[in-house]
This record gives C-alpha cells, structure tokens and sequence, in this order.
C-alpha cells in the first residue's frame, strides 16, 4: 500500500529533482568512507585467510588472488556491503522519517495536499537504487585492492602472482550477478526502513524502537532474497 | 463554509465522537473547546481528512471531502492551512523555505514574486528578522508564527488550529490570539480553533462549540459562555480559582 502510494501523485518535477540530490548526497556520498574503509579490509583479510589456508603445494599460490577476487565479487561487496548499509542508511532513513511522523511534519505535508509517501520515500529509494550498484562497484574494487596491499605488506604472495590469480578466469557475470543483487537489497533497505518510520506512533522512544526494526526486518529481508537471487542467477 | 454533517468515529469499540453536527462560518473564529480526551482533537483530524469518520460527512462550501477521491481530497487540502499544536515546521529547512514550501509546491511564482510573499507572510505574523534560522534556533512563540505564516501563504480558504496556545506564555498567547483573529477578519477565512485555554475562549470566540465525551452538548459564543447552564460547560468555563472570582 505505502508502495503503491510512493509511486502515485509524485511531487513536482523540481522538488524530486532537489530531493533526490539530497538524497544522493546523503545514502551515497555519506556511505563512501565506511564502504571503502570495510572493503579495504575485509579484502586484506580474506586475502591473508586464504594464504593462511592454502598451504598445499599441489594447490598454485594464484589461488589466492582468485579464491579473493570470488569472495569479494560474488558475496562480500553486495551482500555484506548491504548487510552494511542497512544499519547505516536503514536506520538513518527510519528516524528521519519516524521523527517527521511524530512531530506532525508528515500530518502537515499532507493537510497541503502534497503526497507525503511520494515527497519523502520516492527520492531515497530512486537515489539507493542509483548509488548502491556504484559503491558495490568501488567496494569490489577496493576489496582486491586490499587483498594486493595486503600482499605487499605480509609478503605472503608476490603481488605478480596475485594479480595473475585476480585475472584468472574471471567472468563478467559476477560482477552483472553483484549489480542485480544490489539494486534489489537497495530496494529492500529503502523501502522496509521508509515503511517503519513512516508509521511510528508515539515518541521518540517508539522512533528508536522502530529504527533498530528497520535494520532488523532489512537485514533479514537482505539474507532471504541473497539466497533467492544466487539460486536463481548462479543456478 | 464547513458543514459537519452526523459524524462519528470509533476507534475499535470505543466511540470517540457520537453523531456531531456542527457549521463554521467564514469570516468567525469557530472554537472547539472540551476538556482533554474529550475528543475535539479526533474532530479536528477528521475534518482535515488526518482520519477517517466511521459515519457521517464533513462539506467545503458545499463539497463532500470525507467520502471523496484522494485526487479530489488534495484539492480541497490546498485550500485548507492548518498550524499544529507543536508547530510542525520542516526542521531541515529554515524559516524562509517553510513559508515558501507551499508556494513553491502549488504556485509557478518567480523568484522575486516568491521572495515578496514569504516577506509579505513573515512581516504579517511580524516576523522579519528569522529569515535564515532553522526552527530548533526559535522559541515556541516563533515558531507558532512561522506556522501561521506558512498556513497563510496560499491565502487558504479555511484555516485549522490545534492547541494555538499550548506551551506559550500569557503574552505570547494573546499574540497568537489576535493574530487568529486578524486574519480571520482580514482574508474571511473559515477558522476552526482547537483550544481548551479560557482566555483564547473569551478573546476570539464568535461561535464556540463545547464537546463532552464525544458530543457536542452546549453551542454559543464568548459572551453566553458565562452563562451557559450545562454543568459540563460550567465546570469547564470555571475549573480556575481566577475564573470563579472574576465571574460569580
């Protein structure tokens, strides 16, 4: 229903417009630092787990930058990237919202007959579907980068050999199967935490109840629909 | 004109309003007055379309709103301004960008025609100087302006206040009162105010409607307040030491 009246009535094109940008600016600009901060060492630590595990000599050493490249690419920078976002963004966007309903911002919004689900929902959402795909790009670079640095530093692997298992088989479709995946859970995180904060009642305890819900409800929406999305792409 | 036409509202079992009739007239301050939880607020919230009736019909000027469209709802709504209890301006914009959220929504103004009425507004409820401020920088009695400047800038037909004076103090309240009162008289507009404070009763009351437990049990004006003979009334219009001494 609250779907349904996002995408009725929106507000004038210049207010989508300012909003939208804001909003950019917010869920994506925001998101930069702890995305590339995570990436970067989550990278460098799978990279050292699978040296620390791949001590086989029948096993190439290559495999480390290649078993990383998979890690990073299929799971790490969409998923846990989002998992990520949801406690960031999803509870950012559930009190913001939450706030606006119980100091009657919303009830004002609609007495002047603007669609407040469409004022207020409709640019996070559209702005999430548009930079979460970018910063699971950047995360995934940032994650192999990490693994290289961590390469360079541990002297674990020669970086030459990393980087050959990084290029090693790769295939596009990860990265198009990582794309896919982040649109949904962007999806996913926007709208279960615009739904939370939209209809809080009471105070501010009950914006903060319903904040830490957002996360909660996201986060397991984001886990279901991982497992849904890999059985039907990767199968 | 607002007519109320044999309202109710349930919320579950409980009756909250049992079969309300009321009329506001334009150019009057209609107050609904009744103690807390006596229901004047879930009255309110159904004639601005905040909630749904369980029974009856709320008209503008002769037009159905309870039981229309939602595309003929918001078109009664840009001709509703409404100013709520605690204000409910747009904390991420400043004073400036609420009054002239309204006219930027619904208008096409230019930038000078926009800048001249949210002038015109904010010069109105004799606030020139908080152009810039965010609403956490201004007191209650600021902001109760700035609400009223944002609900008159698309020169509304009918006007709502909920609790014009809950948390301000006696001076500011007689601000806010004349300035409803101004305004009212000036753009002859259909004001409905939700108050329980007896001197906003006496001050601005051309028609006043006192709800008991969900029913309207006495209707008159400021000056046959005093002398109603409902005890529900009496025992609102006197509950105050000051009341009792200066009238019996």
């Amino acid at each position: 229903m609250l779907v349904f009246r996002t995408f009725k009535h929106p507000a004038r094109n210049k207010f989508f417009r300012e909003q939208f940008f804001r909003e950019l600016e917010a869920l994506g600009l925001g998101s930069i630092g702890i995305v590339a901060i995570i990436s970067l060492f989550m990278g460098a630590v799978i990279a050292i787990q699978m040296a620390a595990n791949i001590d086989n000599p029948l096993i190439p050493r290559e495999t480390i930058g290649y078993a990383t490249r998979e890690s990073v690419f299929l799971e790490f920078s969409s998923t846990v990237v989002a998992l990520i976002l949801a406690g960031k963004v999803g509870s950012s966007i559930a009190s913001e919202i939450g706030t606006m309903r119980v100091t009657e911002q919303i009830d004002a919004l609609e007495i002047m007959g603007v669609n407040s689900a469409s004022y207020l929902i409709l640019p996070k959402i559209t702005a999430s579907l548009l930079i979460n795909p970018i910063l699971t790009l950047m995360s995934m670079f940032l994650g192999v980068l990490g693994g290289y640095l961590a390469c360079l530093v541990t002297g674990m692997l020669d970086p030459p050999s990393y980087l050959t298992g990084l290029l090693f088989d790769f295939r596009p479709f990860n990265v198009v199967y990582s794309i896919i995946k982040s649109i949904v859970f962007a999806f996913i995180i926007t709208s279960i935490s615009a739904y939370r904060g939209y209809y809080v009642e009471g105070g501010s305890r009950e914006v903060g109840e319903n904040s830490t819900k957002a996360v909660v409800n996201a986060s397991i929406a984001i886990l279901f629909w991982n497992l849904i999305l890999t059985r039907i792409l990767l199968l | 004109m607002i007519e109320i036409i044999g309202l109710y509202k349930n919320f579950g079992d409980k009756e909250i309003l049992t079969n309300v009739n009321l009329t506001f007239e334009e150019g009057k301050t209609n107050l609904i007055i009744g103690q807390s939880g006596s229901g004047k607020t879930v009255l309110m919230k159904c004639a601005v379309g905040l909630e749904t009736p369980t029974k009856g019909e709320i008209l503008y000027s002769g037009r159905p709103f309870t039981h229309s469209s939602l595309e003929e709802k918001m078109a009664i709504r840009k001709e509703i301004g409404m100013v709520f209890q605690g204000g409910a301006l747009f904390d991420s914009m400043t004073v400036e960008e609420n009054v002239a959220f309204p006219l930027r929504m619904f208008t096409n103004m230019s930038k000078s025609e926009l800048d001249d009425r949210v002038n015109f507004c904010l010069n109105r409820v004799n606030l020139p100087q908080a152009h810039a401020k965010y609403p956490a920088e201004i007191s209650g009695g600021m902001k109760k302006r700035v609400a009223i400047a944002r609900a008159i800038a698309l020169n509304p037909k009918y006007l709502f206040f909920d609790e014009p004076n809950s948390g301000l103090d006696p001076r500011t309240s007689l601000v806010i009162d004349a300035l409803i009162q101004e305004i009212t008289q000036e753009y002859k507009t259909v004001t409905v105010v939700n108050t329980h404070d007896m001197n906003s009763v006496l001050e601005i009351g051309d028609h006043i409607a006192f709800i008991f437990k969900g029913n309207v049990v006495w209707t008159g004006d400021s000056n046959t307040i005093i002398t109603a003979e409902v005890p529900e009334v009496r025992d609102f219009v006197f509950a105050t030491p000051l009341m009792k001494k200066l009238f019996k």
